[in-house]
């Protein structure tokens, strides 16, 4: 090899100084940046904070036992967060419970089991695609999509009132009689006639104490006995038709009910769920799975037993962010559960509710201010689950990422 | 089942020859050192609580070869990193003592790290070329450093990559990406562009030991031609490419420097059991 001559711009002490950048001037440039992206950072930082302490000034008045114990009510003094409370623990179990299996199952399709046939793998690329695309959909439009999938089941059963299909509810027949006490007739299913007074007819009290009417003549004085007015009728006595549910209650269709407001919450975050667990399990080095396959493991095998475990921790995190993002929607909600005057907690998964968001949004819209204080204790609840979830999911994250290679 | 095919033997390169007579004793244990380009005195290192390097006395000589040996874990890497800092991204890494480039204690927080990476350039074990095309891999640190004209910049490029024994492969295809080449053209591509910034200080950590031995016979030539103009340090577990490239080795273990020497001297002839173990594979 014959001899390099080394350029002057390595050799020519004076050429390098003319062309140098000089230190200086990087480090300057180096501190500027820094210090911009600091100053960006901190106002990002600097708006939570001031949004933090206005709510926080605004709500922690109001924010007491009364408040977190009381139902809705149009006095502003006694109303109180409970029902939505309850709802949004409601809506929260039961969409994790269906999203994640269904939702890390979709992963793992996706990302451990690629299909290596040129057709298949178009249908594969094709479901990876809407996927992306649904996770930037409007949380709006799944809410509308809850509507027609879930609450009225395109109508094929019939519908909310009248369901073709129904377990874990029991009708009365209920009447007040002259003595107001009440008697109440059980009768076989909501088709069944209203049932007419005659005597003898097998009844019960409210207490549920088992008696048989007596059906008093249409002139006949009211008896002074307590024991028979208890069980007296008259013959133009009317019934009310009540329905007593279960907490095992079940229709079809779902109706307006918690379990279709947490199976619509499940569609919107459903491709965060993907999505997150797609990359979580991305983020296991193929020499791990290859370490497995080589050993003679079954690719079911190499997901149960290496790969899964490596991105258990990542998953879990992506679903406490989906959790997170479930808890604050409100939008979807609206569309199914609208703005209903809720007192009670759900006592079964077809009971109409009501969600933190939700009850945040119809006090916040109201227009006396007692009322925005109280949304802003709900905000400070809704936002400690939150903020709570997020710690979780970053605890999480330290304590259980290992190193994997 | 297809047949074996012998592949037909390798000419063997009439350079390495030479080398190989040279390498035996590659100077005749030198009399009179040359200068020190990197000083260590009472040199210690830290990873958090954990002690990595303990007391370390040692003399990198001017335009001279020296490898690091030893058992892994035994701090050589460590060590090697110190010399450029790249240590300083590392949480919980200190270090105590001096360690003088050319008679200046670097460990200081006054160092300034940009200045001294360029006076003491690393290769890494894994060739790292950027995504980019071959050009502008070797092209990029001219650019942070310099402002220079393109006729400039290609007399740099060509020249590092001639320096770097690249040029031939690739002067055809300076524009495509330099992820393109193999592992053994990557790393050289990487010496090429260490080179390119005119540093002092070549430091190599494991450079071959993700290479094909064809590759890395490229890599130990190409050190020796690098050997006139750069003082190099390389860390390796193979103990043949010490003996054959280096002139100074130092063998290391469990952070301490155990023996330190001219190569024949330290192989042949070690002063320590413990070194004569290891270079003999009885133990490491």
């Amino acid at each position: 090899m014959k001899k390099l001559v080394k350029p002057a711009l390595l050799s020519d002490p004076e050429l390098m100084r003319a062309r140098q950048r000089p230190l200086e001037h990087r480090h300057r440039k180096d501190r500027f940046f820094k210090r911009l992206c600091q100053g960006v950072s901190s106002i990002s930082a600097l708006v939570l904070v001031v949004l933090l302490v206005a709510i926080l000034l605004q709500g922690i008045r109001t924010l007491n036992t009364q408040f977190l114990g009381g139902v809705a009510d149009p006095d502003p003094t006694i109303a109180g967060l409970f029902p939505a409370l309850m709802g949004s623990v409601w809506l929260l179990v039961i969409t994790m419970v269906v999203a994640l299996p269904l939702g890390v199952s979709a992963a793992i399709i996706l990302e451990e089991f690629q299909p290596r046939r040129p057709v298949l793998r178009r249908v594969h690329d094709f479901i990876q695609l809407n996927i992306t695309n649904l996770s930037g959909v409007p949380s709006v439009v799944f809410g509308i999509l809850g509507l027609t999938v879930f609450v009225s089941m395109f109508g094929l059963f019939g519908n909310e009132q009248n369901p073709s299909y129904e377990v874990g509810a029991t009708y009365v027949d209920q009447f007040y009689n002259e003595g107001d006490f009440i008697i109440e007739v059980p009768i076989a299913d909501s088709q069944q006639e209203e049932v007419v007074p005659k005597e003898g007819l097998a009844a019960f009290t409210h207490d549920g104490e088992p008696i048989l009417v007596h059906l008093l003549g249409d002139d006949e004085d009211w008896p002074e006995d307590l024991a028979l007015a208890k069980r007296s009728l008259r013959s133009w006595d009317l019934p009310g038709r009540i329905k007593e549910r279960d907490w095992w209650y079940f229709r079809l269709p779902f109706g307006r009910g918690i379990l279709t407001g947490a199976l619509t919450l499940m569609l919107v975050i459903l491709p965060i769920i993907i999505i997150s667990s797609q990359e979580a399990l991305r983020a296991v080095p193929s020499s791990l799975r290859q370490a497995s396959l080589g050993l003679g493991a079954t690719p079911w095998q190499t997901v149960r037993y290496v790969t899964l475990p490596a991105a258990f921790p990542g998953i879990l995190t992506g679903a406490i962010i989906a959790m997170s993002r479930a808890i604050g929607e409100a939008a979807p909600l609206l569309m199914i559960a609208g703005i209903v005057f809720i007192t009670n907690a759900p006592g079964n998964l077809m009971d109409d509710f009501t969600a933190m968001p939700l009850q945040i949004y119809n006090w916040a819209g109201r227009p006396q201010k007692e009322f925005h204080d109280l949304a802003a204790s709900g905000i400070i609840v809704l936002l400690s689950a939150l903020l709570t979830f997020n710690a979780v999911a970053v605890i999480l994250r330290q304590k259980l990422q290992k190193p994997l290679s | 089942m297809t047949p074996l095919t012998v592949p037909p033997p390798r000419p063997k390169a009439p350079k390495s020859v030479a080398h190989e007579a040279s390498l035996v004793a590659p100077n005749p244990p030198a009399p009179s050192m040359p200068e020190p380009a990197v000083q260590l005195k009472e040199f210690n290192a830290w990873y958090g609580d954990f002690q990595a390097l303990h007391n370390i006395q040692l003399v990198l000589p001017e335009k001279r070869i020296t490898a690091f040996i030893g058992p892994s874990g035994c701090g050589k890497s460590t060590l090697l990193r110190w010399i450029n800092r790249m240590n300083d991204a590392i949480p919980g890494a200190r270090a105590t003592g001096t360690l003088e480039i050319h008679g200046k204690n670097i460990l200081g927080s006054s160092t300034d790290v940009v200045a001294l990476r360029r006076q003491v350039g690393i290769v890494f074990q894994k060739p790292n070329p950027f995504p980019k095309s071959i050009y502008d891999n070797v092209a990029f640190g001219v650019r942070l450093h310099m402002k220079t004209t393109r006729a400039e910049l290609d007399e740099v490029v060509a020249w590092s990559l001639k320096k770097a024994g690249l040029w031939e492969e690739v002067k055809d295809r300076l524009n495509q990406s330099a992820l393109g080449l193999s592992g053994g053209q990557q790393q050289r591509l990487c010496i090429a562009r260490a080179i390119a910034i005119g540093p002092e200080v070549l430091l190599m950590d494991e450079p071959c030991s993700a290479l094909d031995p064809r590759s890395t016979a490229a890599i130990e030539e190409l050190m020796f031609e690098l050997r006139e103009s750069y003082t190099i340090a390389i860390v390796t577990h193979n103990m043949q490419q010490a003996s054959r490239v280096s002139d100074y080795t130092a063998y290391m273990y469990l952070g301490n420097l155990v023996e330190f020497g001219a190569t024949a001297n330290v192989f042949e002839n070690p002063q320590c059991q413990e070194t004569e173990d290891y270079i003999t594979g009885r133990f490491g």
